[in-house]
């Protein structure tokens, strides 16, 4: 059983919507190779968009705590806002008060509270679910907007495919990863056979694309990469091929820019399904049977 | 005045926004610091090309244990709520990528055997631009987990001395980095795609600016491309629509060899100083009534 994680370091690059194409032409390939379909981007989840879920089951999650202040025993000493880093507690017309936002949970103020008047409460983060799509299971989540822990809630859902994966015979667990570099990608990445970095051959596309390898290196996981809507700069992109083929990562392929791809998405489809024949679908194709090659040799 | 521009979904046009609002001000005597707050993928300085002067790292104080000292009592353990002190057979091990520096454990102790020492988790930079715009961004460290300290910091930092508008370049989504990107700020301004992804995440980001308290208005980037599901959104909730911007292949383009979008397009000058007049006087007359 593998794991593929698709990445980006800069968002917006395509890694759903070459996700969604994927899991389609998996399920095409007459389960040869069975697929579970992971949506880690879990405070802006769009891959539940592209592939009709019907939803099996919904979990709570819960995040972190949050300190809240019982302002019958609290005697206003202030001690709890002396000892909050977080800027969480303030006073508020001489009595004391919690910033939920900026509670980071710690608890440090319980502890110095001297008449114990401080509680932490678990928050409840989101929701995670499992639900069945036409090709194939999907585990995904919402995180409530503003919430911490994103990372602990993008290990739940990759547990959860594991899970399934290992007990019912699947090969490979496709991830839709996060942008940035930060907990919730790092979460994505940890324990991956492969991670596809998705660009756009652009200086921002680059820039991060850089970050998200260092990343990638960083925690040992090997990584290749594809240029989507290679076409806008195509210098760029052949500058990308150089310097992936100098530092011995795989390019491939490249997709072109296509309007398909969004007009496949607005009738919540996923292209390789919606126009088979469109550029991006083709290219998608190539790319896709790449990747199966590489996970091959790699068993 | 400061102004934060996020969006929910990456990739929406947060960043040329933000440098193209900052370009057109500039253009007309405003001054204005642009803060990037994308410490995961900061990318701001690739349109403005400030001359960075200044640094500093961003540290989180880390408890490190006097073995001496400790007694294995595992008091620090319990009460650490992200696991990053443990006590194993009277040994006390630390995790500093856990650590969320709240001093807790230093705290407790029982027999004061914890002293923080500070671990670096990123970097500050700031500099001018050439055409006298302030410019400071953080970066986290490429292996570290957590953005919001180097955000935190960054905002605390330095701001430009006094500057009529700060605007903050924010990260996409809407966990606590975005939260620590647009807190106390006057006014968001929300890039979108008219696109479903677009409007799913549009809807979640409103969603937190609400929680916030925090008045936010909506930029449509790449307007054509999909539905008109984000003009009824914004139409339902009230939400004004503050600047369209069509799709055009030639600004794609111009965008990823680095020219900002006024670069490309001058005449999106006007539009975005006039939007500015128009934000500026709503919170304006927001602080007069308060």
């Amino acid at each position: 059983m593998k794991q593929l994680v698709i990445l980006s370091g800069k968002g917006g690059t395509g890694k759903t919507s070459v996700t969604a194409a994927f899991g389609y032409l998996a399920a095409l390939d007459g389960n040869q190779i069975r697929v579970i379909l992971v949506d880690a981007d879990v405070d802006a989840s769009n891959l539940e968009l592209v592939l009709e879920p019907e939803k099996l089951e919904k979990h709570e999650f819960a995040g972190g705590k949050v300190a809240e202040i019982d302002q019958e025993l609290c005697i206003n000493c202030g001690d709890c806002k002396q000892i909050c880093r977080f800027d969480a507690i303030h006073e508020v017309d001489l009595s004391y008060e919690i910033d939920t936002f900026a509670c980071d949970g710690c608890g440090a103020c319980v502890y110095q509270c001297p008449t114990n008047a401080i509680h932490m409460n678990p928050q409840m983060a989101g929701y995670w679910y499992w639900s069945n799509t036409p090709y194939g299971p999907l585990f995904h989540a919402a995180l409530r907007p503003g919430q911490e822990n994103s990372g602990k809630l993008v290990t739940m859902v990759k547990q959860q495919a594991r899970l399934l994966a290992l007990d019912e015979g699947y090969q490979l667990v496709l991830v839709d990863g996060p942008p940035g570099i930060g907990c919730p990608v790092i979460s994505a990445v940890s324990g991956a056979d492969l991670a596809l970095i998705v660009v756009e051959p652009t200086v921002a596309g680059v820039h991060d694309m850089q970050r998200v390898l260092e990343t990638t290196d960083h925690f040992n996981v090997p990584a290749a990469v594809c240029i989507n809507k290679a076409d806008i700069f195509p210098e760029e992109s052949t500058e990308i091929e150089s310097f992936c083929r100098d530092n011995g990562i795989q390019v491939l392929g490249r997709i072109p820019f296509d309007p398909m791809v969004t007009e496949s998405m607005v009738q919540g489809k996923t292209v390789t399904f919606y126009q088979p024949n469109a550029p991006s679908s083709q290219a998608l194709k190539k790319i896709w049977s790449r990747i199966v090659e590489m996970l091959e040799d790699d068993a | 005045m400061i102004i934060a521009v996020a969006s929910g979904k990456g990739g929406t046009g947060k960043t040329t926004i933000a440098t193209g609002l900052a370009l057109s001000l500039s253009d007309v005597g405003i001054t204005v610091s642009l803060m990037d707050c994308d410490v995961e993928a900061p990318n701001a300085h690739l349109f403005l090309q400030p001359s960075i002067d200044q640094h500093a790292p961003v540290n989180v104080q880390i408890p490190e244990v006097n073995a001496n000292l400790c007694s294995g009592s595992g008091r620090c353990a319990e009460v650490c709520e992200f696991h990053a002190i443990v006590t194993l057979g009277g040994k006390t091990l630390v995790f500093p990528e856990l650590c969320h520096g709240c001093g807790s454990c230093t705290l407790v102790c029982p027999e004061q055997a914890i002293t923080e020492i500070p671990n670096q988790v990123g970097v500050l930079e700031a500099g001018m631009t050439g055409g006298g715009i302030h410019f400071s961004r953080g970066v986290l460290d490429v292996g570290e987990p957590m953005a919001v300290p180097v955000i935190t910091q960054l905002k605390n930092w330095n701001n430009g001395n006094n500057v009529d508008l700060i605007i903050r370049d924010s990260p996409p989504g809407t966990s606590c980095p975005v939260v620590a990107s647009i807190s106390g700020t006057d006014y968001v301004f929300l890039v979108t795609e008219p696109t479903p992804f677009g409007l799913h995440d549009l809807r979640l980001a409103f969603e937190l600016t609400e929680e916030l308290g925090i008045p936010a208005g909506v930029i449509i980037n790449r307007d054509g491309i999909g539905d008109t599901k984000i003009d009824e959104f914004c139409l339902e909730n009230e939400i004004p629509i503050l600047m369209r911007i069509p799709f055009e292949r030639k600004i794609s383009e111009g965008i990823a060899r680095g020219k900002s979008l006024v670069e490309i397009n001058p005449e999106y000058v006007k539009e975005f100083q006039s939007v500015f007049d128009q934000i500026h006087q709503m919170v304006n007359s927001k602080k007069v009534r308060t």
